[in-house]
């Protein structure tokens, strides 16, 4: 299976910020229909900048960012940030209704729709329980349930993962691509880590700092559904090396 | 279909641990209403002991069991001067809560307004009460809209301000993304700002409450000397002159037992409001 025709397309994309920071520079980018493009770089090399950009909570400064018709309505796009942004006063239910209930959907459908939602990452049973007794796992579930209960098309995440310990990591990991297989998005993905990025996506772009851009576009081309057997595989290893080796070339070492 | 949590990743049962218990209360429950508890009766054992031992005449220092026993014989009186007090205190308490709450949401919707309006409550609170309640009084003919006035004035600002800050406090996170689902203002405002904001109304709320009281009793005491008032303030005032010093005391324990009784309610009314979010209102874990 490959990537279908673009769902976003970003031209000579520039982004500078309002006290001068020339965040990113030049990228242009297509993400296909289906996909699972990771967003790789060291700090500061303008990933957050560019997700917000895709996402439409800012415009750029120069270039222009195309969604494919029809993905532009309220819902088309989910975001998950790399802290779960809970509302600590509702209930998990309540905050996976959330985008329903801006949206205009009844309370009962929302219920039901926000309940499926959890069930799908796993969270059956905790509706009711409130953000803080949840463990951060739980919570990023609950974040994830969130930016899928609208079925958007393409799903955005800001390093959902990197607060959390490995073994969480590894599982949330594994759950997310079976959503990804099951819901058929678009999923782009900002990550710091190697490993994650090729265990997840099919596509790695690598990005470099000072100024942002993107200085390296690579595939993965390994059959899905991934499991361990693929995380000790030498292809695994060798993707591994071969985005690190880019990676350090992009940061000039 | 789905996935599943294994139990490690629950990390945090939803149940919380039971404690035990006796009556009701933990250990340290007990601990925090007797230990007071005791001071208060040693002091006040030592004070009769030393009016007692002394001969303190009653005009110049009762002892408790004899303020006490004024408290019970003019019970008529004071009562009706307590709810007076009362009346006053909880409604300039409730216009401070309204007023501040609309005006501070107000504030949230235009930096405008925020920048022209604000510094004139700035002005409104440090402004001593003590020298615009004259005023008040003269300007307007009932007596009681007058002290309502000036507690109002005493408690409005903590509302106002602390509110304000909460509006401006929500999650920038969560910001943008009522922003990614296009939520009006006024979805913005109801499921993100006031809910953000609440804690800090409660907290102001929780101030507001003994300064409604202090501003009731202060204005009473400008206004007092005029006889036009009876609540508690006029009451001490009254005492005073006429040297009867037991019941100054009386309506003394009244004001303060008010006082307390006002910061309780408060605390127990933010306490039902946050108690399943918001780290003030969870059973402290030490
Ligand atoms: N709101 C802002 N105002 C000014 N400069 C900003 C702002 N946000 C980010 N920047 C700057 O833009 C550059 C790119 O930031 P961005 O957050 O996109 O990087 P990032 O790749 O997501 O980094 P990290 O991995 O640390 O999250 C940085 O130099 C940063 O300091
Ligand atoms: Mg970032």
């Amino acid at each position: 299976m490959t990537a279908g025709p673009p769902v976003v397309t970003l031209r000579g994309v520039a982004k500078r910020y309002a006290n001068g920071t020339l965040a990113v520079q030049g990228v242009d980018l297509a993400i296909g229909q289906g996909d699972f493009v990771s967003l790789l770089g060291p700090s500061g090399c303008g990933k957050s900048t560019v997700l917000r950009m895709i996402a439409g909570l800012m415009g750029p400064s120069t270039g222009s960012i195309e969604m494919a018709a029809g993905g532009n309505a309220a819902g088309d796009i989910g975001f998950v940030f790399q802290e779960p942004t809970l509302m600590p006063w509702s209930s998990a239910l309540k905050n996976v209704m959330l985008p329903l209930r801006l949206a205009g959907t009844a309370r009962s459908e929302a219920e039901d729709r926000a309940a499926a939602a959890l069930a799908e990452v796993g969270l059956k049973g905790f509706e009711k329980s409130y953000p803080r007794a949840l463990s951060g796992g739980m919570k990023m579930r609950v974040s994830i349930a969130r930016a899928l209960v609208t079925k958007p098309r393409l799903l955005l995440m800001d390093e959902p993962f990197a607060a959390l310990d490995e073994i969480t990591r590894h599982r949330l990991n594994n759950d997310l691509l079976t959503l990804w297989a099951l819901e058929r998005f678009t999923a782009v993905f900002v990550t710091h880590s190697v490993f994650e990025s090729v265990y997840l996506s099919r596509r790695i772009v690598v990005m470099a700092a000072r100024p942002g851009r993107v200085v390296e576009d690579m595939e993965v081309n390994e059959a899905y559904p991934r499991g361990e057997v693929f995380r000790t595989s030498a292809e695994y290893a060798a993707h591994c090396r071969a985005v690190s080796e880019a990676l350090h070339g992009a940061m000039g070492e | 279909m789905g996935v599943s949590v294994s139990a490690n990743e629950v990390a945090d049962a939803p149940q919380e641990a039971r404690e035990r218990t006796i009556l009701g209360l933990t250990g340290e429950g007990w601990a925090r209403i007797l230990a007071p508890l005791a001071i208060g009766i040693i002091a006040l054992g030592l004070w009769e002991w030393a009016v007692r031992v002394n001969e303190i005449p009653p005009y110049i220092l009762p002892g408790p069991i004899e303020v006490g026993r004024t408290l019970i014989r003019d019970w008529h009186t004071l009562q009706v001067s307590l709810w007076i007090t009362l009346q006053i205190t909880f409604a300039a308490l409730f216009v401070a809560a309204a007023l501040g709450l609309a005006l501070a949401v107000l504030f949230a919707q235009s930096r405008v307004i925020e920048l022209s309006l604000f510094p004139y409550a700035v002005i409104l609170q440090v402004t001593p009460i003590v020298a615009i309640a004259p005023l008040i009084i003269i300007w307007v003919d009932d007596i009681r809209i007058a002290l309502l006035i000036c507690a109002w004035i005493v408690a409005f600002f903590p509302i106002l301000s602390n509110t304000t800050l909460g509006l401006n406090s929500a999650d920038h996170n969560l910001q943008d993304l009522f922003r990614l689902y296009r939520a009006s203002r006024w979805q913005v405002l109801m499921r993100l700002r006031l809910p953000t904001a609440m804690p800090y109304f409660l907290g102001g709320l929780k101030i507001s409450g003994g300064l409604a009281l202090i501003g009731a009793i202060v204005a009473e005491f400008v206004a007092g000397t005029g006889g036009r008032a009876s609540g508690l303030a006029y009451r001490i005032l009254e005492a005073g002159y006429n040297l009867q010093i037991p019941r100054m005391f009386a309506a003394l324990v009244l004001v303060s037992a008010t006082g307390i009784a006002i910061f309780l309610a408060m605390t127990l009314v933010s306490h039902l409001a946050l108690r399943h979010w918001h780290e003030s209102a969870m059973k402290e874990r030490k």
